[in-house]
């Protein structure tokens, strides 16, 4: 039976929830449908949503490999490209586009934006909400698609799925420019058993750090490293609302992707190429526009750190041989699905 | 003629088709039940599409609620009208609509003309049965379940509940004797012809009407009354997650598939088209005919079922984070923690580290720096060396470092000047392996040039600190195997001591201590502990501590 404490809990995060979709609904006149092409999308259609800005290097891959796991469409906010992003996507027909030039910060990291998207068009359906530097793994995905996933989701009654996202590294200095063109043949390492984790208790989300920007950029302060753990597959409703990028949502109940009696639960792994050689420009100019995290003063450190041009990479990293190895070192489970 | 299939169907109608096609086709007539809850014009769309098919015929709809009586009535109602509509039947063979034959159909079919008097049903005594969810076996026929489980599970359980506290209890008819199995089986026409054609059919469907889950005992029950040869178990290939869900088999699991000589799977992927194509392509390679054996594909899933209930011990992960109480193991293995014997014998670390093998790391809680073995800055999985890291998470530091080097054994020092924060989670884990000499932190301090005041001082919070360690091993609950001894206790016979406590770690073997560390001078380290109590400071780990201890026995050598 639920304590006093706990329905008082729920009942401010029904009210926290709300305001989280009237801001949300709030930002929707910022946002210009550039294509939509959303009129005839298929009831089961698994859907993708994204904001990007000056993604031109990441989308060819992020689509590609998005497509073959068999996302039916994409919805993508535009945050005022001015590299071709735009048009790139707009020319794509399994995309659907808006632009919009109001501040990323101010819109939740592009949440606010999204929401009014996913309330629109995800009620009902899967969604999967990423970043442009984000692969999506899960255990078999080689060979069973999101459908097959999604679809066992429900027929186990789950309905949301979380995932740890794993920072991906080159071997040399992250500026250098190699001739590998795919971004895991760019960034094959990653830190396979740094990561360190707490239960929230009040939105009730697992909190995960570590890896290689905690090891490198933040041993002197690790709380401040970089949330890892992500639900960003979610059976939408038009009623559930994001609260931090994809770290957390609300109802609460659908940030339970871990087990807690022991066992493993169904979870897969964001492959991160943001250290991509063009970090280093845009690490200056992210520094200069101050729009990636709520304080932003306190990670100038952090974006000298990155334009510093480090090395992550360490005798201890491993390099990514797919999805059964991450299983293997017990980054990825697949919770069942057999 | 002699096989007949009542397929049950409610979605995936594409490969409802595909199947009984095959199945007519093969000489097998086929009568579908098609759930009440799909549209009136789909289900017409779909009936449509067979008219051409006189082996293909359909039954009148109910509306299936899973785990209730409705879906023995849908089978009754189609097997009856399969009974009626082709004599020649004479095994019935009871599949879904997500079935797929993995055998061509000839081969069951002869299979059934080799046993034709044998009804092919899993059927287990109440008592016998073990794989329940819910935890109702007897109770399934003795209770009453007017609530949905699904929908309204509290109330589900609520009534149970009462039921239980009142002793309330349903009587079973004469005659029926409870079983349990899996609802899918083949039976023959005439144990079916039983079963249907009762005369007191309808008190006993009146009564599992109201028993619980009545497609696993309807016909696994009365199979017991009628049949003259029962092989207790089911034909159709079928695998349960830990919910009683049952498995999903996708095109990736061909191999396994064809390896368990089954005659039929359930359940079946829609979009699995690899396993549609091969298997109903009678003209593929025959292969040769064995008996049906499920239990060669029986480990896989238990493995996948296991992992998802119980996890990999010692895993913390965005998968596994196991509540105080549930972690079934807090680390992923064995490792030692040495506190004092470091500070008595000289080089004692190396020495350690050529005796026990694996990897000997220095204080790995030291305040200032995590000593790794050999100095390494990152380990395994790229453990940082950085303190304010380890001391962020000091408990999730020792457990990564433990899973990133499974299968090498692991061991560090440990001492009151480190970071104290892991102490308790040392002493709650049988994983461990302590050897504690108290007091021996004292020894470097007594040749220590410092100031004596500030020597005292240290000595004071060194033994705050390790009197709270040693409490925190005497506390209840401890599950760490300690070997605890004051400095005074140990010095009497500390090779012996310390050979019982590396022969537990390593097995007796026959690798004897040859070489032996050496031993620091004590000479003078009673009279530093006096020159403690003279300060007012007051020296209890060492315990007694014995005065002529240098002069007596000499120093140690190995």
């Amino acid at each position: 039976m639920p304590g006093v404490d706990d329905l008082w809990a729920a009942y401010k995060l029904r009210w926290r929830r709300r305001r989280l979709l009237i801001r949300s609904l709030s930002k929707r006149g910022q946002l210009r449908a550039l294509v939509d092409r959303t009129g005839a999308l298929p009831r089961r259609a698994i859907l993708c949503f994204a904001t990007v800005r000056n993604e031109m290097g990441r989308l060819p891959a992020f689509l590609a490999h998005h497509r073959a796991l068999g996302v039916g469409h994409f919805l993508v906010v535009d945050n005022g490209s001015d590299d071709g992003t735009a048009a790139y996507l707009a020319a794509q027909e399994d995309i659907s586009v808006w632009t919009t030039q109001g501040s990323y910060k101010s819109s939740r990291f592009g949440v606010d934006w999204l929401t009014v998207l996913m309330m629109r068009h995800g009620h009902g359906r899967w969604c999967l909400t990423l970043d442009a530097d984000e692969l999506f793994v899960y255990a078999h995905h080689d060979r069973r698609d999101l459908r097959a996933l999604t679809g066992w989701l429900d027929h186990v009654g789950r309905r949301s799925m979380g995932a740890l996202m794993l920072d991906m590294y080159p071997r040399g200095p992250l500026g250098e420019v190699t001739d590998a063109v795919a971004p895991l043949r760019q960034l094959p390492y990653f830190d396979a058993g740094n990561y360190v984790m707490v239960r929230q208790p009040k939105l009730q989300n697992l909190w995960v750090q570590g890896g290689p920007r905690a090891r490198a950029f933040f041993h002197a302060d690790p709380r401040r490293a970089p949330t890892l753990s992500k639900v960003p597959l979610v059976r939408w409703n038009r009623r559930y609302a994001y609260v931090s990028s994809t770290h957390s949502l609300l109802p609460r109940h659908l940030n339970h992707v871990y087990d807690r009696r022991g066992g493993e639960a169904p979870t897969g792994v964001l492959l991160h190429t943001k250290f991509l050689p063009e970090i280093l420009p845009k690490s200056a100019e992210e520094k200069a526009r101050r729009q990636h995290f709520e304080n932003s003063t306190l990670y100038e450190g952090y974006y000298d750190a990155l334009t510093a041009d480090p090395i992550l990479w360490t005798e201890a990293s491993t390099r990514y041989e797919g999805w059964r190895q991450l299983e293997g070192l017990g980054l990825l489970s697949r919770g069942g699905w057999d | 003629m002699t096989l007949g299939f009542v397929l049950l169907v409610h979605t995936a109608f594409d490969r409802a088709e595909q199947v009984a096609r095959y199945f007519a086709a093969n000489d097998c007539p086929v009568v579908i039940h098609v759930d009440g809850k799909v549209r009136a014009r789909t289900y017409r769309a779909f009936r449509a599409r067979f008219r051409e098919e006189p082996n293909i015929r359909f039954t009148r709809r109910v509306r299936v609620e899973w785990g209730t009586w409705s879906l023995v009535r849908a089978t009754q109602l189609a097997t009856t009208r399969l009974l009626g509509l082709f004599p020649d039947v004479r095994h019935v063979f009871l599949a879904s609509g997500s079935c797929l034959p993995l055998r061509p159909v000839a081969e069951l079919r002869s299979y059934l003309d080799d046993h034709p008097e044998t009804d092919f049903i899993e059927s287990v005594t109440t008592d016998q049965v073990t794989w329940t969810v819910d935890g109702l076996e007897t109770e399934r026929f003795t209770l009453r379940f007017p609530f949905s489980w699904r929908k309204h599970r509290r109330l589900f359980d609520g009534y149970v509940r009462l039921q239980r506290r009142l002793g309330l209890k349903r009587s079973i008819p004469d005659g029926v004797s409870p079983h349990l199995g899996s609802q899918w089986w083949c039976l023959t026409r005439r144990t079916l012809e039983s079963i249907l054609e009762a005369p007191d059919r309808s008190a006993v469907d009146t009564y599992f009407a109201r028993v619980w889950i009545p497609d696993e005992s309807y016909f696994q029950s009365l199979v017991r009354r009628y049949a003259t040869e029962i092989e207790s178990r089911s034909l159709t290939l079928s695998k349960f997650d830990i919910q009683g869900k049952p498995h999903i088999f996708y095109d990736d699991h061909q191999p396994l598939l064809e390896r368990s000589d089954c005659f039929v799977a359930r359940k079946i992927w829609p979009h699995a088209d690899r396993l549609y194509e091969t298997f109903l392509d009678d003209s593929r390679a025959p292969t040769r005919r064995a008996e049906p054996n499920p239990g060669k594909i029986d480990r896989v899933f238990s493995k996948a079922n296991e992992r998802r209930g119980q996890g990999r011990t010692g895993l913390y992960s965005q998968a596994r984070f196991p509540a105080p109480g549930y972690e079934n193991g807090l680390t992923c293995g064995r490792y030692n923690v040495f506190c004092g014997p470091e500070q008595l014998f000289e080089a004692f670390e190396p020495w350690l580290a050529r005796r026990l093998g694996g990897r000997v790391h220095g204080h790995l809680y030291h305040p200032e720096r995590v000593a790794f073995a050999g100095d390494e800055t990152v380990m395994n999985g790229c453990l940082s060396d950085s303190v304010a890291l380890r001391d962020y998470r000091p408990e999730q530091f020792l457990t990564n470092l433990l899973w990133s080097t499974r299968g090498e054994r692991q061991s560090f020092f440990f001492g009151p000047g480190d970071v104290q924060d892991i102490a308790p989670f040392l002493a709650r884990d049988p994983n461990a392996t302590l050897m504690l000499v108290t007091g021996a932190w004292a020894v470097p301090l007594h040749v220590s040039n410092e100031p004596f005041e500030a020597v005292k001082a240290e000595a004071a919070r060194l033994q705050r600190a390790e009197m709270a360690f040693v409490k925190a091993l005497r506390s209840p609950g401890v599950a760490a195997r300690v070997h605890m001894w004051t400095l005074a206790d140990f010095v009497t016979q500390p090779l012996e001591k310390l050979q019982g406590v590396l022969d537990e770690i390593v097995g007796p073997g026959p690798r004897r201590l040859t070489e032996m560390p050496e031993m620091h001078d004590l000479s003078a380290f009673h009279g530093f502990l006096q020159k403690l109590r003279n300060g007012g400071m007051k020296p209890q780990v060492m315990g007694d501590f014995p005065a002529d201890y240098g002069s007596r026995e000499g120093r140690h050598h190995g």
